[in-house]
């Protein structure tokens, strides 16, 4: 272990000291050109999007300047597919799911951190087989329950194979087992009943779980796309991906400005509130895990 | 908070009013028939609006009908959601699906043989009125199963302007595969490095090469399968041939790009003038109008012993699990939708081969094709269409030919061994049916 | 798994209301997972239904043809070089990410953005776009090399690069989603910590060897488990780019299952390759579970 000499920084982002070292000096410059064109390269897709989407067929692929700027890609990509229909399916079905999951996943969650009943490992170890048994595999079978339940084709029928959501019941579980006994029972002596103990103690405690599960969920069922495919038939249930799935599964061939002008058009809003609230979201995100 | 509880309490009453009502009101009309359909999307433009608007103008020809058009993605996932949805219980009541899916749909007994429904003689006539090369995906055992809708061929579209560019006659594209070889040899332009700018032509061979394999091997004297789709033909002396003129193309005369050659890049790859003659669907043609920067020519397909192409696209199917009523109804919509000058709209507007000879003496179609002569000449090369690859276990039978014709593209296996193989499989694939 | 030290309630309320509170999820798993699980096994012991032939026993025959498939067996191995090639990676682009983006390279907003846009385009979207990177000729690969008088390669269409194509759009959709969580961690350190380490003249690599990265183990292992769901379970960008080609050279598991189960509509030996597929997964979870979460410290 070879010592060097360091000097403490502060964080220009957050405050908080870091260390220094004088060899760093060199290297940090490496490293700002490393992390740069690791930046430029990740961003680089959604940047050609942009190029294609304000540009026409011919110009798409190749990269002179001076090429006319057009929206004519994003008028046609409009019209190809009900977009804003599709967009708000997805924004629906998204909100369901993550309600829905985190309600159950937290009750489940207490019940498996907090109580002893009999038979309680082996509930858990069934929960547990979901990590492994995803309804992504299971599709002919749920297709089958769906129909049989009535609710095929509509977004509650996309959601539901995945309210129940192991990995959450897991995380959360982890993280109430965390919880200290003695807030428990203080709120015990205030009068409060399971059920009013998990919203004023457990919940609160378990944010920064929350925040990672929901970013977890949100980008899954958001992304999804071979059940949504299977599971729905009509506009008003069908999500995002599959209305983009138009563009790519074409007899004539690929046209780069009009699937990035759809790919513009459905994930816009989100990119937008992501570049709006990327602060806030992620300091959020941060800051309940200071805690 | 008094005022609150009696404006809520008065919303609530009409809420129930007007719920009351909307659920009277429908015992009042008379239930029409409804027949939900499923249709992919294979090619550009509006189509779904184009499906729209013809539900909308059939039902205002006949108002006891409701047709429900379901966009079902491509052909690929419109097969697996209609099959998925008649395991699952509920199909729709007809569906336009690939014409190589007939012995699929027979096999889970999914769908009705249109015999039942063609009772009168206008009903003869019409069937007659398809062209027999599409009708030979959609017959089998004596029974019809499909009726041809929205089908193509494959054909050579070529760069008139790199033609002139290398001493060639732009008006005389290759007739056969030595002149094809021949031009591609003198197409085929490399820069200073060596590296090639512009290929001679290339034919994809990504996801479904067995299709434009099909044009090669037909036009080397046999097709793919048999008449019952009970009998592959990969490992004959004339499919060998084919594929071996296929790969001699990449290895032998440098003219076809190494590799898989993606489906759908090379209209884009014939617009950016790096290949100067392509394989590809008549579907394209609106496409590569609209974009061509260059003059470009379509041809039929060369001839080794003959000319050939295979059809591809999709029929009409009806499903069995509907009511006698919804296969009338739907039955009324195909006969409909398939009329003459429908049939020319929907090819003008999609690229498809409009499916009857009828259809292409309609005034617009003959405006058409005086305006844009290549629209024609997948209808010329109709007499020489031969069927597509269909067989029982269809979509597996094919898949062994796609993986023996890759793994020969790519290099790792020779032409006679690969096709070895894929005969290997097929056979064994096909036993339980023969 | 019993607690030391018992909550003080009263014994019998315990069990009511911890069974009603696991009500509504061990219904919805019973009946979306455990219930079509156990079908699914069932059904692998099962011929195909067809119309004509209704489904009969079988035993062991469909895991007889498993065994002599060799897709399956290309596909398996694909899958396994797939995932010792993602997880590992997009785990250490993720800290390497985190770490840069943690406050000690300039520009952190556009990095943090530009390295989680991946995970808001949908993978049906972008593979088109990846595709266009990957066209020879002109795609923008081919475009970046000619610069260097490199390039000339047919990368989708070639059988030793197709695979490491697609692993590398796997990587580039997932790292960036693993960032977030490495980062989160890393704020949460205690600053004690490094000031500690520096008072101690401790070297930066030894510290975050010693110090750092066994406190990230939590986020660690979280993050591992969505790696190895998702390298298995990401199937959407084969579908758009190569579909299983050059000759199953790109076929992975899930998409075999596919293909047999909604292509071939083979429902018996699809159930039998989700078998497999299920296998796997359950050994991975065994190792993640048993083995690292004995080596996580909690703070």
């Amino acid at each position: 272990m070879s010592t060097l000499r360091a000097s403490v920084n502060v964080t220009p982002a957050t405050g908080r000291p870091f260390l220094l070292y004088e060899s760093d000096r060199a290297s940090r410059a490496l490293e700002t050109l490393g992390a740069w064109i690791l930046g430029v390269l990740w961003i680089l897709p959604l940047l050609y999007a942009f190029w294609a989407a304000f540009h026409s067929s011919a110009d798409s692929t190749h990269f002179t300047l001076s090429a006319p700027w057009t929206l004519a890609n994003f008028v046609h990509a409009w019209h190809a597919a009900p977009f804003a229909r599709y967009f708000l399916n997805t924004v629906m079905l998204v909100t369901m799911v993550l309600g829905a999951q985190l309600v159950l996943v937290t009750l489940a969650a207490y019940a498996f951190a907090r109580f002893e009943f009999r038979g309680r490992g082996v509930v858990f170890a069934l929960v547990l087989v979901q990590l492994m048994v995803m309804p992504d595999v299971l599709i002919v079978e749920n297709y089958r329950t769906m129909t049989a339940l009535g609710i095929k084709d509509t977004i509650l029928s996309i959601g539901l194979p995945y309210m129940a959501s192991a990995f959450g019941i897991f995380l959360l579980r982890q993280t109430f087992k965390t919880v200290p006994r003695e807030l428990d029972e203080a709120a015990r002596v205030e009068g409060c009943g399971p059920l009013a103990t998990l919203w004023k103690v457990y919940v609160p405690l378990a944010r920064p779980t929350y925040l990672a599960y929901a970013l977890v969920s949100v980008s899954y069922h958001w992304n999804n796309f071979l059940w949504p495919l299977i599971i729905t038939n009509s506009v008003e249930s069908r999500p995002v991906t599959v209305g983009l799935q138009v563009f790519s599964a074409t007899d004539q061939g690929l046209d780069w400005s009009i699937i990035s002008a759809a790919t513009l058009l459905s994930t816009g809003p989100l990119l937008i509130a992501f570049l709006l609230f990327q602060k806030q979201f992620v300091q959020s995100f941060m800051r309940a895990g200071i805690r | 908070m008094g005022r609150t509880m009696r404006f809520l309490r008065v919303l609530a009453r009409a809420a129930t009013a007007l719920f009351v009502a909307l659920c009277a009101a429908p015992a009042f009309a008379q239930a029409p028939v409804e027949v939900p359909f499923y249709y992919p999307v294979a090619v550009g433009g509006p189509i779904t609006k184009i499906i729209d608007g013809y539900a909308a103008d059939f039902e205002k020809d006949h108002p006891s009908i409701k047709l429900k058009p379901i966009y079902s993605g491509s052909y690929q996932e419109s097969i697996a959601k209609a099959l998925t949805a008649v395991k699952g219980g509920d199909p729709p009541v007809t569906s336009i699906l690939l014409s190589t899916d007939m012995y699929t749909l027979i096999d889970e007994d999914a769908i009705v043989p249109f015999d039942g429904l063609i009772k009168t003689d206008a009903d003869r006539k019409w069937l007659a009125s398809f062209y027999p090369a599409f009708m030979e995906n959609s017959q089998t055992g004596g029974k019809t199963w499909g009726i041809p809708f929205q089908r193509s061929t494959v054909v050579l579209y070529y760069n008139k302007d790199a033609f002139k560019a290398a001493g060639l006659d732009p008006n005389h594209p290759p007739g056969t595969w030595k002149e094809m070889t021949a031009d591609a040899e003198k197409l085929t332009k490399r820069d200073a490095s060596g590296k090639v700018t512009q290929w001679g032509v290339q034919i994809p061979s990504s996801g479904f090469p067995y299709w434009l394999f099909q044009g090669l091997v037909i036009e080397n004297g046999i097709n793919l399968m048999n008449a019952a789709g009970t009998e592959v033909y990969y490992d004959k002396p004339e499919t060998v041939g084919a594929l071996q003129y296929w790969v001699d193309l990449v290895n032998k005369y440098k003219v076809h790009p190494p590799g898989i050659v993606d489906w759908g890049t090379t209209p884009k790859d014939f617009l950016e003038g790096r290949v100067a003659m392509m394989w590809t669907t008549t579907g394209n043609l609106t496409n590569i109008r609209k974009n061509a920067k260059f003059d470009f020519g379509v041809a039929m397909l060369p001839a080794n012993k003959r000319r050939g192409s295979p059809t591809g696209g999709g029929n009409f199917y009806i499903f069995k699990k509907s009511t006698p009523a919804q296969r009338e109804a739907a039955f009324e919509f195909i006969k409909w939708v398939t009329q003459p000058e429908r049939a020319a709209q929907w090819g003008i507007e999609t690229g498809y081969v409009a499916v009857r000879a009828d259809a292409w003496d309609t005034p617009e179609m003959k405006k058409y094709v005086e305006g844009f002569p290549a629209a024609a000449v997948a209808r010329d090369q109709l007499p020489f269409a031969k069927a597509e690859l269909s067989t029982h276990d269809n979509q597996r039978v094919t898949k062994a030919l796609n993986d023996g014709l890759q793994a020969a593209l790519t290099g790792s296996k020779s032409p006679a061994a690969a096709m070895k193989e894929a005969q290997r499989e097929a056979d064994r694939l096909l036993r339980p049916y023969r | 798994m019993r607690e030391s030290g018992s909550v003080r309630r009263s014994r019998g309320a315990d069990p009511v209301i911890a069974w009603l509170l696991l009500l509504p999820a061990v219904a919805l798993l019973a009946l979306f997972t455990h219930y079509p699980a156990v079908a699914n096994l069932v059904h692998s012991f099962y011929s195909t239904p067809r119309a004509n032939h209704p489904s009969t026993f079988i035993g062991l025959d469909n895991y007889r043809n498993l065994v002599e498939d060799p897709v399956f067996w290309k596909a398996l191995v694909n899958n396994l070089w797939y995932a010792f090639g993602t997880i590992p990676v997009s785990i250490a682009l993720a800290l390497l990410m985190a770490v840069w983006v943690n406050g000690r390279v300039k520009g952190r907003g556009f990095l943090r953005l530009a390295y989680f846009t991946p995970t808001i385009l949908p993978m049906i979207a972008v593979a088109n776009i990846w595709l266009f990177f990957y066209t020879p000729e002109y795609g923008l690969l081919e475009q970046f090399l000619g610069w260097f008088g490199l390039g000339g390669h047919n990368w989708l269409g070639s059988r030793d690069t197709a695979l490491p194509a697609v692993m590398v759009v796997a990587i580039w959709k997932e790292a960036g989603f693993f960032m977030i969580f490495y980062l989160a961690a890393l704020q949460s350190m205690s600053p004690q910590l490094a000031e500690a380490a520096a008072i101690e003249g401790a070297s930066r690599f030894y510290f975050f060897r010693r110090v750092t990265f066994p406190l990230l183990m939590p986020t660690t292992l979280f993050v591992l488990v969505n790696a190895v769901i998702n390298a298995f379970r990401m199937v959407d960008h084969i579908v758009v780019m190569t579909r299983g080609g050059p000759d199953n050279a790109t076929e992975l598991l899930l998409y075999y299952i596919y293909e047999i189960g909604f292509r071939f509509f083979d429902s018996g030996y699809a159930a039998a390759l989700t078998m497999v597929l299920l296998a796997i997964l359950a050994a991975a979870a065994l190792l993640q579970f048993g083995f690292l979460e004995r080596r996580t410290h909690y703070q």
